[in-house]
């Protein structure tokens, strides 16, 4: 490895390092005052306190918000998980006109600006008698959600040997047995990460959220209402534990998608 | 073994391709197929990549459908019959095992997707692996097998339904040469035990004269001859399946008139030779005909020797086992092989520019009843 600068190599390492920190500092700040007894942030730092955490657990708001949020979370991850294999799965398998346009279209609602997208779901929604309700969170958020599942789902299947297919229909499987004993078990580990970052994806999206979600209002959205009220540590709390659980899906994803059979 | 699978074929074919044309768009990739196949016959269809080779094997196998003509299966026409509701497995080139599955499972899966109960299952893949002596690898991962073991796993898998006919892709294209011999061996033992059809697509000549009872050879999507290894060698139908062949040399040349009770005159560029007259008895003078001389039976001698014949120099030398193919050219710029044993060429003292002449007993031309016709 002659060919290395050590000092472009010193570079790069500490603009990783800078990076990180600009992403986590906040994060790992928030974690430890959300274990600290003062009521404000400020050094140095006070005792060692599980006081907001106890708070938000006896806090009905939070449970409720937090319960809304799961709900839509987990339907989400399976609506969406299920428009994006359909997605992938037509991608992989058809040739049609337009087909470009039609990939590009599926894999376009995250491109759009978030107030945008909730402004015209809330237009639609409601023009439809559903804004206000959790099932118009769900909606808003699958639309959101399942071009990430496509994009996860789709990849995997570029990795599939197309003669996989045409081998199970040789061998006397129709196109709904191939369907599920050889597109479902290669895809599956996709599958598994589609929904752990699609329920990652509903967990953490605040905007949409707050523009459809009226009295039914998702975790992210009641801690803006904590916020315009009063600066509490209890955000601090429910920002750490918001965070572990969103990184804890996306782990489990990547670890999903490391492909285990090509590891042995 | 041959003249058994003719006579059988004779008897009954178990496939025909009666005029069968499949056009891609404005492209034609195969022609106006029209042959049959015999049960119990091991045939190979031979061609370089994109002939239509095949596209002939996946429309057999139903996972194309002809754009004209009719495919005729054990009797049936089965023009447009889906390829899951057909019993014509295909070793893939790519063998396309299902890697999320066992051994065990691959093999288990035809008869899973057609009903088959678990026990009978069990009992029947593992007959087949037995068979294909891969009983120890049942419950392995397919990524943890070499390239002959999945070969084998890939055969087990198409043959555990006990079809009648079995479709080959070049199955054997990725193993390297030592194991490329043995699986031929496998394959001929295999089809002579089951006394299946075998229709085996490859581009080797070497695979498909070692192992077919007949041999289709295709170019450009058209069918340029069909017969046995044999056949095809001696007496190539045309200039493509000779120049396909690659061991034989071909002259243009014109008929001057009779050469005694049984032989033509024959002019060509270079020289004259004689034809014996049962390789075109319909010959009039002025006629064209084209024809070949295999390189093991072209002599060399030394322009010294008075030996009438085609002078030629040297271009190289290639070194084929217990032979040489000397490379030639004439005067003309026609290029000429000959192989000799080392024996022989060793008394020449040939290198690189030596000037020699080229002859043949009139004996050993053929001439290619595909030209001039």
């Amino acid at each position: 490895m002659g060919n290395e600068n050590r000092i472009i190599n010193a570079l790069l390492k500490l603009h990783i390092v800078l990076c990180l920190l600009f992403i986590f500092a906040p994060i790992a700040g928030s974690f430890v005052f959300s274990l600290n007894s003062d009521r404000f942030p400020s050094l140095p730092l006070g005792e060692f306190s599980t006081e907001w955490y106890r708070l938000i657990w006896e806090d009905p708001l939070v449970w409720q918000g937090f319960g809304n949020t799961l709900v839509v979370g987990l339907t989400v991850a399976v609506i969406a998980t299920i428009l994006g294999f359909g997605g992938a799965y037509t991608d992989f398998r058809y040739n049609f006109t337009g087909k470009s346009v039609y990939v590009a279209l599926a894999l376009l609602p995250p491109t759009i600006p978030v107030v945008i997208m909730g402004l015209a779901m809330l237009a639609f929604l409601s023009r439809v008698n559903l804004s206000g309700t959790t099932i118009s969170v769900i909606i808003a958020h699958g639309v959101m959600c399942s071009p990430f599942a496509m994009a996860i789902i789709r990849l995997r299947l570029s990795q599939m040997d197309p003669d996989l297919e045409a081998a199970s229909w040789n061998m006397g499987g129709n196109q709904w047995q191939t369907l599920r004993y050889v597109i479902i078990p290669f895809t599956k580990p996709a599958i598994f990460a589609a929904l752990f970052i699609t329920m990652a994806v509903s967990f953490d999206e605040f905007a949409v959220a707050w523009f459809v979600s009226g009295l039914n209002e998702t975790l992210p959205v009641k801690i803006l209402g904590f916020l315009q009220g009063q600066v509490s540590p209890r955000i601090n709390a429910i920002g750490s534990l918001a965070f572990l659980s969103s990184m804890t899906l996306i782990i489990l994803a990547q670890l999903l998608l490391r492909s285990p059979e090509e590891e042995k | 073994m041959k003249a058994n699978a003719q006579m059988e074929q004779q008897s009954e074919a178990i496939v025909k391709f009666h005029n069968v044309v499949k056009r891609f768009g404005n492209f034609t990739a195969v022609e106006k197929a029209d042959f049959e196949i015999g049960r119990g016959e091991f045939l190979a269809i031979m061609g370089s990549s994109g002939c239509g080779k095949t596209t002939t094997l996946r429309m057999l196998a139903g996972l194309e459908d002809p754009t004209e003509g009719a495919i005729y299966l054990d009797g049936e026409k089965v023009n447009g019959k889906a390829t899951w509701d057909r019993d014509t497995p295909m070793v893939w080139q790519s063998l396309a095992l299902f890697p999320f599955l066992t051994v065990q499972e691959n093999v288990e899966f035809a008869l899973k997707m057609r009903g088959v109960g678990k026990e009978e299952r069990r009992q029947r893949a593992e007959k087949w692996l037995e068979k294909m002596q891969i009983t120890e690898f049942a419950n392995r991962n397919i990524n943890q097998l070499s390239g002959g073991q999945k070969q084998r796993v890939a055969l087990a898998r198409a043959l555990v339904t006990e079809p009648k006919i079995l479709l080959l892709d070049e199955p054997l294209s990725a193993l390297d040469a030592h194991l490329k011999v043995r699986m031929q061996a496998v394959l001929s033992n295999l089809q002579k035990d089951l006394g299946i059809t075998f229709v085996y697509v490859t581009h080797s000549m070497s695979e498909a004269f070692s192992m077919a009872d007949r041999v289709v050879i295709m170019s450009r999507g058209q069918i340029e001859q069909i017969g046995t290894p044999e056949e095809i060698y001696r007496e190539p139908y045309n200039r493509f399946v000779a120049e396909f062949l690659g061991s034989a040399n071909i002259f243009d040349g014109v008929v001057q008139g009779p050469a005694g009770a049984d032989g033509w005159q024959v002019a060509y560029e270079g020289g004259e030779t004689i034809l014996p007259k049962s390789e075109r008895p319909d010959a009039r003078q002025g006629q064209k005909v084209t024809f070949i001389v295999s390189a093991e039976n072209m002599q060399l001698s030394l322009p010294d020797s008075g030996q009438p014949g085609i002078e030629a120099s040297v271009a190289g030398e290639e070194f084929i086992g217990g032979t040489a193919m000397v490379f030639l050219e004439t005067a003309g710029g026609q290029e000429l092989k000959v192989q000799k044993s080392h024996d022989e060429l060793s008394v020449l003292n040939l290198h690189p520019g030596s000037k020699v002449v080229v002859h043949w007993e009139s004996g050993s031309c053929h001439v290619l009843p595909g030209e001039n016709k």
